[in-house]
């Protein structure tokens, strides 16, 4: 089995230097990157079906082939989203840590794709290790040559620049993150616009996933049918998969998209530690619906999590146990959201914490029965297309998917006028 | 155009138009917030939820928020769907968590956009159990009122702030649910258009601070449409009463002039109306004369006298020709210095030669080049510099067509554009707010700004497209005068220079000689400024020496401080050589004080009047209501009546004001078909009502006096009721008291006016534009005599500095700086001279001096201006005690003794 993004990844030993990398065939793919047309690279990662990694799952190729090509267009920008701040997620942390030449040399091939010669990183604030290895390897992409100067007979050139946010959930949505990095307020933007044709300062901007852009070397090496004969599923290439929660060993994996959902829990994670039973899992994130014991054979690809009423957001799971309340669960996931609304629009900046103030007065045992319908009406009103962004529906799919499957430990608060569990 | 379909109705609508606007212009009930018609659409409110369906087939649709969606071709939509219309009730449920039940105290109560919507969403009861999230309010100076907790997060007030009017010290702060909308530290605000805040603010978080000292909710105040008194653009405003006295001022609505904003001297200049100083009786020679004795005493003066008038340029057409029909065309002066009205009587004789044409502000927001040769419009023109500031956005929005960004969407439009401007160029001695703005700023002397002017002149004369030497700035400059497509050039009197009006006069016509159609605004230095000037007056100066020769033995002047105007000793020496000086105004002023008759003019909200702006524009203020002091009378009254002592009739009281105007077309050439600007009748053979019909307190509001209900007073001479009764309707624009619609109560009713949401006002007539009707009428050949060149100081010796007048918004207008709010923010006054003058003299900013102008000594602070060339000294311009001074002046600094 394949693992191209971490095969390099030990966590025992430090992250490949520059020399390092470049023996085991760092930036060969740059190299035979700008031997080719820019539209071909975009052309081929398209037909790879690299799907973005962040969480949307949109065609990576065909984010790009939007982006204006007219040599007179001006200034362009390319950025890697590293503000991983999804609860239950740490798979970039992983990939800046373990190898940050991978994305860096990523980036450059996306930037020589899209013609961008300014890029950057927008990192989260608390991954200070990943800011450190990142400003050397940066560092030392600029003497290689990699980055600053123009490369090879293309005369193309790249500026990379390392951008650290200050810890806003929002600044993962793209366009918050782009009002960020130019100093605005992290809200999102309308689109349309599209970044690709109103992004950075109103330039035409690629936005990509850490994961994705550590994706594109090899498929630039190895070409897309290597890619797609990668995975399992109709999802081409490996996913980073996480699980965390109670189970015996926690951690990170590289696996062919598709790895069905019990394989991982059972044979990566190592089962429910011992006294403890699985009751549900959030698969891609905090911002996805659960999933139970019934769905345990699903495929971990986008289609098949989406059919089970889910989403493979991030493909990092976190595992709820029976002896955790899931109400008190919910709630403080609720609270994470109320506290990231950026306050740009009403239903999010209102409603999230109403729904969060509700979950906690039915954890303390003052929750009514009509508590729970005016929550139902929360995850039908705060969604898609009602709120601004995708920040609020995205705070209802743990909440909904929990009042459908445990809506006994609900009612039993209720009636109980307390915490089960406390 | 397109066709739609909403709720199975079909319409004809117009493309590249948000769904929002277009329901609204529509008449349906669509609620919003966040959306402004001038500050365009961020989708934040999520208030105007609709439903859209793919095809008619399509029976489930998707909600979408109407201000961000186009209008396109066959779309189909529903207002009235039950999941769209249940989520704006849940909107407004979810704004309602935070905001208190505080209606019955909160100023915005009866005229709250919030109110309204949430009325209409059929909201009522609450859910929500938990404690509400409170706020600090801060201090934001004496003219806008602070109460956060009140917010619902529309964002509007930092997006009018901020993005349309470039203010700088009000911002949103702190995130989620704790978002917060003030300023970094309390204080007051510095943009000269915080005002608005109260009218965009669609709740009670920004109030007006003036009207909380007196307050009246709008439902309760006796309204009339009115014109701003305090600047040359005549903005368009609603004045309202209760109980005597003049509670607010808000914007009128007039899409060729202000728009949807007023400036804030124009909002809050209204005080001096309700000032303790207003004049209240007659008062002949130290003692309150009233009745039969009034009038024999009067006429008594007036029959054993030889007398003058002098005009003003703060009263009204009317006022001003009954004046002059009383004393005599020959006996009428201008109120104004020499200097004053030659430069006016030359704009009139530019602006009258039809060669240029003279924009409207509506116009000068839609120019792609902006120059200002001698002005500051942010002090002298102040809703001028709002339009600029639209204006240089122009240019670079020409750029968005090409990525398919509609006009509404405003955050991606400014993204788009990021910083970048439209050329924009100013010449001024000192800087300016705008300069931010500007592609090229000159801070010099005027006759250098006018020498730049020329020079440019001259650049596009010589045609520098088709000059194949190196570029100079001036040269550059040219070249985009040349190809903009509606350049504008703005001057005007401010530095009262000829040199300046001039240069910018040859650039016009140098265009004009290229085959460029440029603008030019002229801005004048009173509400009246320009109506005064067709009257064909002498000046002051004239007056003083015919008063020496002719043997003039009485002067009446007319709502005019002549020590504004004209230099206080000698105005002494003029008095004193006169045996009766009868002064009509407002308010106790250094004339009145010379005055041996005073009589008790009405104001601006108590009688009504005609203006002439600064583009020809003839608007009438209509009176708000009757004085309850029948001593209080309109000037142009008093005047008539004192004509009819004179010519020996019984005094008329009803006398109406019409025919003044009739009179005043019939016996000057150049107001010719003056009285066609507005209606004179009301609606549907009725009054229209000054009162909204849920004026309250009517029966009870004089029963501690007497419990019967007083007849209420008749208006025979205006369109309107002072009362409730009447035709209600939608009256003709420049006869609207007041906004109001079924549901709604707010300002926002003004989209009920409107043909289209945002456009113009329904029901416009024909207006009246006196330089339009220039160059057909025969201009009078009188001709002020024109000052070719103007002193310079060429050799400063160590203590005397050429003086520049800077104009203030605060403070260098008379009336507005007698109110309580507006006199707090004029500066103190200033001598600023640039930082190697200050050294040279070890003069320290902050430092006491005193400086000697003529005869007289003021006492001054030094401030550094550091843009100052060497040899000149700005001084603020008419803020007392530095008022009267005739310019070109210089001042000598006084060594002071400790």
């Amino acid at each position: 089995m394949e693992k191209p993004l971490t095969q390099y990844i030990n966590p025992n030993r430090p992250a490949l230097h520059l020399k390092e990398y470049e023996r085991v065939g760092g930036y060969s793919a740059l190299r035979k990157a700008l031997t080719m047309a820019p539209k071909d690279i975009t052309n081929m990662v398209q037909e790879a079906d690299l799907k973005g990694r962040g969480g949307a799952g949109f065609n990576t190729g065909m984010k790009w082939s939007f982006v204006p090509m007219d040599p007179d267009i001006g200034t362009k920008y390319l950025i890697a989203n590293a503000d991983e701040m999804e609860p239950g997620t740490f798979k970039d942390r992983l990939l800046m840590e373990g190898n940050p030449h991978q994305l860096i040399e990523g980036m450059i091939i996306a930037a020589y794709a899209i013609q961008a010669n300014v890029s950057f990183i927008f990192l989260r604030w608390a991954y200070k290790k990943a800011a450190r290895l990142l400003e050397q390897a940066i560092a030392e992409a600029y003497d290689a040559g990699y980055l600053g100067r123009p490369m090879g007979s293309t005369g193309y050139q790249l500026h990379l620049h390392l951008h650290t946010g200050v810890g806003r959930y929002i600044c993962g949505e793209e366009t918050a993150l782009l009002n960020a990095l130019e100093g605005k307020r992290a809200t999102p933007r309308l689109k349309p616009p599209f970044p690709q044709i109103s992004g950075l300062f109103g330039r035409p901007t690629i936005v990509n996933n850490v994961e994705t852009l550590c994706n594109v070397p090899h498929i630039v090496n190895n070409g897309p049918d290597w890619f797609k004969a990668l995975s399992n599923s109709g999802d081409a290439g490996t996913k980073l998969y996480g699980v965390s929660g109670r189970v015996k060993t926690p951690g990170i994996w590289e696996l062919p998209l598709g790895t069905p959902m019990d394989q991982l829990l059972e044979d990566h994670a190592g089962g429910m530690q011992d006294g403890y039973r699985f009751r549900g899992a959030l698969p891609g994130g905090a911002s996805t619906d659960f999933l139970v014991t019934e769905h345990l054979k699903i495929n971990l690809d986008y289609k098949s999590v989406a059919s089970a009423g889910s989403r493979l957001g991030t493909g990092t799971m976190v595992v709820l146990d029976d002896r955790t309340c899931p109400v008190g669960f919910v709630h403080n996931l609720e609270h994470f959201f109320a506290q990231e609304s950026c306050g740009w629009c009403s239903p999010c900046r209102e409603g999230l914490p109403w729904t969060e103030k509700i979950l906690r007065s039915i954890e303390d045992g003052r929750g009514t029965i009509q508590d729970l319908e005016i929550l139902e009406q929360h995850t039908i009103q705060l969604g898609p297309g009602r709120t601004f962004c995708a920040l609020a529906p995205g705070a209802m799919e743990p909440l909904q998917s929990a009042l459908k499957y445990f809506r006994e430990d609900f009612e039993s608060h209720i009636s109980q006028k307390k915490c089960p569990w406390r | 155009m397109a066709q739609i379909h909403i709720d199975k109705e079909s319409y004809d609508v117009k493309n590249g138009k948000n769904l929002l606007e277009t329901c609204l212009s529509l008449g349906y009930q669509l609620p919003y917030f966040c959306w402004h018609p001038a500050l365009n659409s961020v989708g934040a409110c999520r208030q105007c939820a609709i439903k859209v369906f793919k095809d008619e087939k399509d029976t489930r649709g998707r909600i979408v928020m109407a201000c961000v969606e186009p209008v396109s071709d066959g779309l189909h939509l529903s207002v009235a769907d039950p999941e769209a219309s249940a989520f704006r009730s849940q909107n407004i449920e979810w704004l309602m968590t935070n905001h208190p039940h505080d209606c019955a105290v909160c100023d915005e109560g009866g005229s709250c956009h919030l109110q309204d919507m949430t009325v209409m969403t059929g909201h009522a009861y609450r859910r929500f159990q938990y404690p509400k999230r409170t706020h600090h309010n801060q201090y934001l100076g004496p003219l806008v009122h602070h109460e956060m907790n009140r917010c619902i997060q529309c964002y509007r007030c930092v997006r009018f702030y901020k993005d349309y009017a470039g203010g700088k010290d009000l911002d949103v702060f702190a995130a989620h649910d704790h978002v917060y909308f003030g300023r970094a530290k309390e204080g007051i605000l510095e943009s000269e258009f915080s005002g608005n805040l109260a009218e965009v603010c669609p709740t009670g978080v920004f109030t007006d601070k003036t009207l909380h000292t007196h307050y009246t909710r709008k439902w309760d105040l006796t309204m009339a449409p009115s014109v701003c008194q305090h600047c040359s653009l005549g903005c368009n405003i609603i004045a309202g009463e209760r109980y005597g006295s003049l509670r607010s001022i808000t914007n009128r609505y007039h899409e060729a002039v202000n728009g949807y904003f007023l400036c804030d001297r124009g909002r809050y200049g209204y005080e001096f109306v309700n000032h303790p100083s207003r004049i209240q009786h007659p008062n002949v020679r130290g003692r309150q004369v009233s009745g039969k004795e009034l009038y024999t005493t009067l006429q008594d003066l007036l029959t054993s006298k030889n007398w003058i008038g002098v005009g003003s340029p703060r009263a009204s057409l009317e006022a001003n020709f009954a004046l002059r029909k009383l004393v005599g065309d020959q006996n009428f002066y201008q109120g104004v210095s020499k200097v004053e009205a030659d430069l006016l009587q030359r704009i009139l004789h530019m602006t009258h030669s039809g060669q240029i044409h003279q924009p409207s502000l509506q116009e000068i927001e839609q120019a792609d080049l902006v120059l200002i040769l001698g002005e500051d419009p942010t002090h002298s023109a102040p809703r001028m510099a709002l339009s600029i500031r639209q204006a240089v956005r122009n240019i670079p929005l020409q750029q968005t067509a090409s990525t398919h960004i509609p006009a509404w969407h405003d955050v991606a439009q400014r993204e788009y554009i990021q910083d970048t401007k439209g050329p924009l160029y100013i010449a001024y001695p000192v800087a300016s707010k705008l300069d931010e703005l500007a592609s090229y700023t000159l801070h010099d002397h005027p006759d250098v700004l006018a020498a730049f002017g020329f020079d440019l002149a001259q650049a596009i004369g010589d045609d520098p497209l088709g000059d194949q030497n190196e570029p100079t700035l001036l040269r550059n400059i040219a070249e985009a005068l040349l190809k903009a497509e509606r350049p504008l050039i703005v001057t005007g009197t401010s530095l009262i220079s000829h040199n300046i009006l001039e240069a910018a006069w040859a650039i016009a016509m140098a265009l004009k000689h290229q085959n460029k159609n440029a603008s030019l605004s002229f801005i004048l230095p009173s509400c009246n400024s320009a109506g005064l000037a067709y009257m064909e007056a002498e000046p002051l100066e004239v007056l003083m020496k015919s008063a020496k020769q002719n043997g003039i033995s009485g002067a009446i002047v007319l709502e005019n401080d002549l020590y504004r105007h004209y230099d206080a000793l000698e105005l002494d020496q003029f008095f004193e050589s006169l045996e009766d000086i009868i002064v009509l105004d407002h308010l106790e002023q250094p004339t009145t004080a010379q005055a041996t008759v005073t009589l008790p003019a009405a104001t601006f909200a108590e009688t009504s009047g005609t203006l002439v702006n600064n583009e020809g524009r003839v608007q009438s203020f209509y009176q708000v209501y009757m004085p309850k002091n029948e001593d209080i009378r309109p000037s142009w009254q008093w005047l008539t009546e004192l004509y009819q002592i004179k010519i020996g009739l019984t005094p008329d009281l009803l006398y109406p004001s019409t025919p003044l105007l009739e009179e005043l077309a019939a016996s000057l050439p150049q107001f010719a078909g003056i009285g066609a600007h507005a209606p004179t009748f009301g609606l549907n053979g009725q009054k229209i009502p000054r009162e909204p019909h849920r004026y309250s307190g009517r029966t009870a509001m004089l029963a501690h006096i007497a419990v019967s209900e007083p007849r209420p007073d008749q208006d025979e001479l205006s369109p309107f009721s002072f009362t409730m009764e009447g035709s209600r309707g939608f009256p003709p624009p420049p006869l609207t008291p007041y906004y109001w619609s079924p549901g709604w109560n707010s300002n926002q009713a003004l989209n009920k006016y409107q043909i289209e949401v945002g456009g113009a006002l329904a029901g416009r007539h024909a207006e009246v534009n006196l330089f339009a009707m220039a160059s057909t009428i025969p201009y009078p050949t009188k001709k002020g005599g024109v000052n070719q060149s103007q002193s310079v100081i060429q050799n400063a010796t160590t203590h005397t500095f050429e003086l520049l007048p800077i104009t203030h918004i605060f403070g260098s207008e008379e009336l507005s700086g007698y109110g309580d709010a507006i006199s707090k923010l004029a500066p103190a006054p200033y001598f600023a001279i640039n930082k190697q003058e200050a050294s040279r003299l070890s003069l320290q900013p902050g430092v006491d001096i005193h400086l000697r102008i003529g005869k007289q000594t003021y006492p001054l602070t030094v401030q550094i201006g550091q843009e100052l060339p060497a040899g000149c000294a700005a001084i603020p311009y008419n803020i007392p005690p530095l008022t009267g001074i005739t310019w070109p002046a210089q001042g000598t600094l006084i060594p002071t003794t400790p």
